[in-house]
């Protein structure tokens, strides 16, 4: 049995599995087709109103300092770009059909039969990202891609493969959105990474949804030695139901793995986020950091840290701010040393805005809405180290411009 | 500027002041003299509006208006700013933005970096996140900014001089000087203050016109600042107990 049929066999069998975690998603209620869009020759071709709303979440039609463009809309790849030099941005198709070793990568960090979710991806999959630095090159501007879901009741089931080769550097910001006026859709994205010896990747990514929209990525990463993975997430909007839980393995020696998390939740959100990763050799470090807010939604803020091998270093943080009356959040710090001479902690702290600083702000002239707003901004406000300038503030402006926060 | 009538305070159901009157003319500048638990820092608090403290009984007006059931907010709007002797952190915002939003209000022209150069404040400080990690002396400076770019008309200080070190004690002294007008001549001052104190230091370096002792929720006894201070230091607050009964 060839070794796609194998996969497409397990991901049969899979077809029903409910996830680990999260809501259980009714999948045949969406489809998987969706009529073919044109390709583009630049961004600027698309329609101003999807121009303006991938703005939001970090996507520059005018591609202004991006060494790098992907825009996928439904299920077809409108547009790939790259300006700089050994850093390819392709689609996983065409890349398929350019590489032949593509398919060692392919379901090698996440398991085709993980769920319903992946099985999907695997079944009825609708394209992705190749995203490639080639062994020694060093890009800061940051590549794009944007993720674009505008065909009511689909189901756009991607597939990425992002390789920073031995020694690069890239930094990628991936924009995921559904137009305004969709209302119905799911959005199913299985990533792998592969950060190999000596390189360094940071993936942002920024999540804007639908109050009806359901979202299950399912991403695996691999950090060889002396590599840097650094994993940005912000999701601010509202969305029906989201859950992920990355899992990143830092295999080799002196591999380090740090993950921010930014989530705000307003009624009718449930989101169920978090990053696991397994030390696996000496001297790996990783940082687990959650910022979440919920304003009467739902949040399960996940955190795992794994010590498979001695000499290893690793914090969790998850920090839980709640507005207004409803809402939950939900901290689920874990620690598992398997191995004595590890070192790793945790703090969880989950409460409301504190009076005496919404007062003490009011006395500057604050109103009490300005004063929780600011207070808000700053919770969010986390210096994310390793990330360009440029992406730092992409994610500030993704907070500063998210309407009504806090009030 | 203040008048305050009659002013009985709650804190979580418990009576912490019991009656309290004490005017302050546009101009001057008062000291506050107590034990620890007297109610001083309830009753500059109750001034600034601070939900936690209750007005049950009588009343304050600021500059002829009733304020007692105005927001802090509105009274800072109105021209009452205040220092804090432990101002709470604040992760992620930034001491130059709170500066730069108390300026919005001070309706004269502030140059947030420029003014923080005068009282040792750099302009790395200034980025910051508020109280964070700040020293004692440091707090006290950065209030004081503050309340400069705030530029308010009546200013309560509480404890304006604790935790800040001999060598940054001057400038402390002389910058509440000049937030209070005490730099210009009797006639032209148009600020007021109050200034709660319990060792006194202090007032070495900002003239003040009146002193009160605070006395179980009451001022206990009003009069010369020097002269009250010098009782205090020779008998004690426990004289001041005893004298009232």
């Amino acid at each position: 049995m060839s070794n796609i049929d194998e996969l497409t066999e397990r991901a049969e069998k899979a077809r029903g599995k409910k996830a680990a975690f999260g809501p259980d998603i009714p999948l045949e209620s969406y489809t998987s087709n969706a009529p073919a869009h044109k390709k583009i020759l630049t961004l600027k071709t698309l329609p101003s109103n999807y121009q303006s709303q991938s703005l939001g979440v970090g996507i520059d039609a005018k591609e202004d300092e991006r060494s790098g463009s992907y825009f996928q809309l439904d299920t077809s790849v409108v547009y790939s770009k790259t300006s700089a030099q050994d850093v390819e941005v392709l689609s996983v198709t065409e890349a398929f059909e350019k590489y032949d070793w593509l398919k060692d990568y392919w379901w090698k960090t996440v398991a085709v039969d993980a769920d319903k979710y992946t099985a999907q991806a695997a079944l009825n999959f609708s394209n992705g990202y190749f995203i490639r630095a080639k062994a020694g090159t060093k890009t800061i501007l940051p590549i794009q891609a944007c993720m674009f879901l505008a065909q009511e009741s689909l189901s756009q089931n991607v597939h990425n493969i992002i390789i920073a080769e031995e020694g690069s550097e890239m930094h990628i910001i991936s924009g995921c959105r559904t137009a305004d006026e969709l209302s119905h859709g799911i959005h199913v994205g299985v990533s792998e990474f592969f950060i190999k010896e000596g390189a360094k990747c940071s993936f942002s990514m920024i999540h804007n949804w639908g109050p009806e929209v359901a979202v299950r990525p399912r991403s695996g990463i691999i950090v060889e030695k002396d590599a840097t993975f650094i994993n940005n997430y912000v999701c601010l909007k509202p969305v029906q139901s989201l859950q992920m839980y990355p899992t990143i393995r830092c295999v080799g020696e002196n591999a380090t793995a740090l993950s921010y998390s930014l989530l705000y939740a307003t009624e009718g959100s449930h989101m169920d986020v978090g990053a696991r990763v397994i030390l696996e050799a000496e001297q790996c470090k990783a940082d687990v950091i959650a910022r979440t807010i919920t304003n009467g939604g739902e949040i399960i803020s996940r955190g795992n840290l794994t010590a498979l091998h001695g000499d290893v270093k690793g914090h969790l943080e998850c920090r839980g701010l709640m507005l207004g009356d409803h809402g939950r959040i939900f901290a689920v710090p874990e620690l598992d040393g398997a191995v004595p001479d590890v070192d790793m902690s945790h703090e969880a702290a989950v409460g409301k805005i504190a009076e005496e600083e919404i007062t003490y702000l009011m006395t500057r002239g604050l109103s009490e809405d300005e004063a929780t707003s600011a207070i808000v901004r700053g919770f969010l406000d986390i210096e994310i180290k390793g990330v360009p300038p440029a992406l730092q503030e992409e994610m500030r402006r993704a907070v500063h411009t998210t309407e009504g926060m806090g009030l | 500027m203040l008048d305050i009538q009659n002013l009985h305070v709650e804190v979580d159901g418990k009576p912490i002041l019991k009656g309290l009157d004490l005017k302050v003319n546009e101009g001057e500048t008062h000291a506050l003299f107590g034990q620890n638990g007297s109610g001083k820092t309830t009753l500059v608090l109750t001034i600034m509006g601070f939900p936690r403290y209750h007005v049950s009984e009588g009343r304050i007006l600021f500059k002829g208006e009733d304020i007692t059931h105005l927001p802090v907010n509105e009274r800072a709007r109105l021209g009452i700013g205040i220092s804090f002797q432990h101002p709470p952190a604040i992760h992620g915002v930034k001491l130059k933005d709170l500066v730069d939003i108390a300026a919005k209000h001070g309706a004269q022209p502030f140059n947030t970096e420029e003014v923080a150069k005068t009282i040792n404040i750099s302009p790395d400080f200034l980025t910051r996140d508020v109280n964070f990690g700040f020293s004692g002396g440091e707090v006290k400076r950065t209030e004081l900014l503050q309340l400069l770019a705030q530029n308010p008309d009546l200013v309560l200080l509480d404890e304006p001089d604790s935790g800040v070190d001999l060598e940054n004690i001057e400038l402390v002294g002389e910058t509440i000087n000049k937030l209070l007008d005490r730099d210009k001549r009797l006639r032209k001052r148009r600020k007021s203050g109050l200034i709660i104190t319990h060792a006194g230091g202090i007032l070495k370096i900002v003239k003040t016109d009146r002193a009160h002792v605070l006395v179980d929720g009451k001022i206990a006894c009003s009069g010369n600042p020097g002269e009250l201070l010098n009782d205090i230091c020779e008998l004690g607050y426990e004289e001041c107990v005893k004298c009232q009964i």
